[in-house]
């Protein structure tokens, strides 16, 4: 028996006899035979704890780690300060269900209200929902939110990351609506295209800060051509350049989403996280998931509860604004831990030291012969570079040392630099490039 | 503990802080003006004592399946094992970019491999994706495989979705974002799928059908293979929601009866925890002839044309579900279901034993529904009062008013992993509030009374919504 099942034999016994049973198979008298499996389902048989940890071990060890990560491109390697990871892991975090019992639930309720206060103070925005499954799906998300009956395309920067390109052409293949792709030129948005590609149709336009590339968007200019045109505006953000990057409100979006992860959540093979939306008040009916509200109770006393449930798929069914049920709550604690435990001027700290890191490592790299930035334009902390040789040849040479180096994208490398490296580790990283390009 | 804990934001105090990164150790980078932000984010400025303590208050007001007995029905809450934990924060894991090179992250791969096959086993499918973040995302999915198999054939008039009233709120809404009509399919008395009705529904414009079973109602769906005989003779695909997985467990698999694309919750099932609200996950299995219109794992810009999520899923909650199957056995697995149903069927019989009625009076599965119609009309003590009183005597509440079809419903599912002595314990409370309901029903419609708040004013969240906190409030 294993340890998860509690009933001794003689207790299974017990409760067999009270409801005048003999045999727990008796339990199954109305699943038809035709259906019963006669044989055990062939998985091996039950380890115990001490197995079972050395077996995930085993796994886990046949990952190579390295001690320093220059990739980012959707997935970044901060540092997790020990206090967040103390605080999520308390079990009433984990282990609760969705706050359905108010009553039972104001902690939950109070963490989520005081994380969509934290979304809105980063992006701007006047509304948040208590979150979506990751970026790429807020994306998604954001376009269904901004489809009416005539506007019904979606206009998505060329310059945006690849999975949430896939992934938002996979919803509009659900509801029927399509996608278009604003061209890219010289790692930009194009300005000129996006102009000539509005229209009537067109409900949304959506761009990525920074976008895939690292660069820098005017994204004030792309989103004042496509509000002449009629369109909405959704900011792809990710989080942690919003403490120095104009704001959504700033730049005139109505929707801005993106991922948390950078927020204290380790990059874990690409999950979990979560995904942000934030918008105007005009929008917020619109909003999917959950959303958690201030009210009071018969005492007076200040109370949370999920609210504006008239969007949601337990009422209203196949009318419903999405099918979202979860808001990787876990993951969006995690986030407002992250950014109440630094405050405002600590996040400000981790993305300034992101990007003067970032850039201090491309004037090491461009010092090099045959290395040159592949886009001109204002950066964060990702950039590509192009380079003399095979870009899988740094990546072997880095490796080695055990260096996790850039992506390689089209014969270059996209490069990420966070808080975490040093100045003599990335002068080490130049010096390893320099030996790779030279060979 | 006190009445209301302050906001993070309330607490606040201008220049208060933690050092956590070295002062930087290479120039400082300015933006041009145009990069720059002119209005700063009014994040909390806290001590780091305050923080800790802060959210020390917020878990004591907050309750999980670690504190007591959570019987929801439908969302099988049953006990998350610290192992499974201690695995997935394990650095090999956790430090994994998921766009890593292939060689560098052969462990995460394995455990995908691992897993995915041991679901096949279990569920009796040929292939499964674990891309999808919880079942919600799984059932659109399940659902989007289904819209391109039909189109894929050609066959582009199959627009209907099938769907039994008794079914979970989120296949209907699935359902619609994949473009469905969604067609309601009756219940008869029994609670079960009305084949009558069912078969004047089939025909060729009908896409597939999605099911639970055993279904809402703790039900197993006894005709089903006349069911999927029916919607397959009628060039339909069968959509199986694992949502109740847990009442069959190594007893019989979808794959058997008929199904051939169904989700699974690792978060039900599989014993990782719901985080509060997430992060769950929801891997997809389909039979052979769906194959095709599976995503691939793990390489950017696929050209897969379903894609659900950015990289590979919610990898740390598959690391979990791994870690269960591991210590759980193929041995074992089949305990779960007996337990889960031997559980449910005995807190049934003492709650029936004390005054309670069930919707429906026959042996149930993994999780039974209560009808409290009669006491609404007779003391007019709602399913929601009792639900309430519950929460002072320590126990969550069951699921309420689920499914649709059950008036003043109350679904209990207490899971394998409760021992007989919580179940008596939880017949016991629900006697005492049957008799406070006939003694004094006036008192229970404020309850609870022993919570840190009363009963909050839903109306008025939803009415004048406030959404976030704001300095002038």
């Amino acid at each position: 028996m294993s340890q998860y099942v509690p009933h001794t034999p003689a207790e299974t016994q017990a409760m067999l006899a009270e409801l005048g049973l003999v045999g727990i198979g008796e339990l199954f008298a109305d699943v038809p035979n035709s259906v019963k499996l006669t044989a055990p389902v062939p998985l091996p048989n039950g380890l115990s704890t001490l197995e079972t940890m050395q077996a995930m071990e085993e796994l886990a060890n046949q990952n190579i780690r390295y001690h320093l990560t220059l990739r980012g491109a959707g997935s970044y390697d901060h540092f997790i300060p020990p206090l967040v990871k103390q605080i999520t892991g308390k079990e009433e975090f984990v282990t609760a269900y969705t706050p359905y019992q108010a009553e039972l639930s104001q902690g939950i309720l109070q963490s989520i209200f005081e994380y969509q206060t934290m979304i809105c103070e980063l992006t701007g925005m006047d509304v948040s929902n208590a979150g979506v499954y990751d970026g790429a799906t807020a994306a998604a998300e954001s376009a269904v939110m901004c489809r009416e009956r005539k506007r019904t395309v979606t206009l998505v920067s060329a310059c945006a990351h690849p999975d949430t390109l896939a992934v938002m052409r996979t919803y509009c293949y659900g509801t029927g609506d399509e996608l278009r792709m604003i061209p890219e030129k010289d790692g930009h948005t194009d300005l000129a295209a996006l102009r000539a590609m509005l229209g009537d149709d067109v409900a949304s336009v959506y761009i990525q800060q920074p976008n895939f590339y690292g660069i820098l968007e005017d994204v004030s200019a792309l989103f004042a051509t496509a509000k002449a045109g009629g369109a909405k505006c959704i900011l792809g953000a990710n989080p942690m350049t919003l403490s120095v990057l104009p704001s959504g409100s700033e730049v005139g979006a109505d929707i801005v989403c993106g991922d948390v992860q950078p927020f204290g959540l380790p990059m874990a093979f690409g999950g979990p996280s979560a995904g942000y939306m934030a918008a105007t008040t005009a929008m917020q009916r619109k909003l999917p998931g959950r959303i958690v509200g201030q009210t009071t109770d018969a005492q007076g006393r200040r109370a949370f509860v999920l609210t504006l449930q008239a969007r949601e798929q337990h009422i209203r069914r196949e009318k419903a604004s999405s099918n979202i049920c979860s808001n990787q709550a876990h993951c969006a604690l995690t986030a407002s831990v992250y950014a109440t435990y630094l405050g405002q001027k600590g996040i400000e700290a981790v993305a300034n030291s992101c990007m003067a890191k970032a850039h201090a490592f491309a004037g090491m790299l461009t010092a090099i012969p045959g290395i040159t930035l592949r886009h001109t334009g204002e950066f964060f902390h990702e950039f590509v570079t192009n380079l003399p040789i095979a870009p899988e040849k740094v990546e072997a040479a880095l490796e080695a040392e055990g260096i996790l180096s850039g992506l390689p994208v089209d014969g270059g490398m996209l490069w990420c630099v966070t808080e975490k490296a040093g100045k003599a580790q990335l002068l080490g990283v130049a010096e390893l490039v320099k030996e790779a390009c030279a060979k | 503990m006190s009445d209301t804990v302050l906001l993070s934001y309330e607490k606040s105090v201008q220049g208060r802080g933690s050092e956590i990164i070295p002062a930087l150790d290479v120039p400082a980078y300015h933006l041009p003006e145009k990069f720059v932000r002119r209005a700063a984010p009014a994040l909390p400025q806290l001590a780091e004592i305050d923080v800790d303590r802060h959210y020390t208050e917020l878990a004591h007001r907050a309750y999980g399946v670690n504190c007591g007995f959570y019987p929801l029905g439908s969302c099988t809450m049953k006990y998350n094992p610290a192992v499974n934990e201690a695995a997935a924060a394990l650095p090999g894991f956790t430090g994994a970019h998921p766009l890593a090179p292939t060689h560098a992250v052969q462990g995460c791969r394995a455990v995908m491999d691992e897993l995915a096959r041991d679901l096949c086993d279990i569920a009796g499918m040929d292939a499964f994706t674990l891309q999808p973040a919880a079942g919600a995302h799984g059932e659109l999915m399940g659902m989007l495989c289904v819209k391109a198999y039909h189109e894929s054939r050609g066959d582009e008039k199959r627009v209907k979705m099938l769907v039994p009233d008794s079914a979970h709120g989120t296949n209907p809404a699935s359902a619609a974002m994949a473009g469905f009509t969604v067609v309601n399919v009756p219940s008869r008395t029994d609670g079960c799928v009305d084949l009558d009705a069912l078969s004047t529904l089939l025909g060729d414009d009908i896409a597939g059908m999605m099911m639970t079973n055993p279904n809402t109602l703790g039900l197993f769906e006894k005709d089903i293979l006349k069911i999927s005989r029916m919607v397959h003779a009628s060039g339909g695909l069968m959509y199986y929601d694992g949502a109740n997985l847990n009442a069959i467990l190594g007893v019989a698999r979808p794959g058997d009866m008929g199904f051939d694309v169904t989700h699974l919750n690792l978060h039900k099932t599989f014993s990782t925890p719901h985080g509060g609200g997430g992060p769950g996950s929801g891997p997809v299995g389909v039979k052979a002839l769906l194959v095709p219109f599976l995503p691939k794992v793990a390489s950017l810009g696929q050209e897969s044309k379903l894609q659900m999520k950015a990289f590979n899923g919610n990898f740390a909650v598959m690391v979990r579900a791994l870690t269960y199957l591991k210590a759980l056995g193929g041995n074992n697995l089949r305990s779960v279901a007996e337990h889960a149903v031997l559980n449910a069927n005995y807190l049934m019989k003492r709650l029936k034993a004390v005054g309670y009625t069930p919707a429906k009076d026959v042996p149930c599965m993994h999780e039974f529904v209560l009808s409290l119609e009669a006491l609404k009309e007779e003391y007019g003590v709602s399913a929601l009062d009792i639900a309430k009183s519950l929460i002072d005597h320590g126990m969550h509440p069951p699921t309420m008013y689920f499914p649709m079809i059950v008036h003043e419903a109350l679904m209990f599912e207490p899971t394998e992993t409760e021992t007989r002595e919580t179940l008596d314990h939880a017949a016991e409370v629900m006697a005492t509030l049957l008799l406070e309901a006939h003694q004094n029903p006036e008192a229970m419609h404020s309850a609870p009374h022993n919570a840190v708040i009363g009963r909050p004013d839903e109306v008025k969240a939803a009415r004048n919504p406030i959404l976030r906190w704001k300095p002038e409030q």
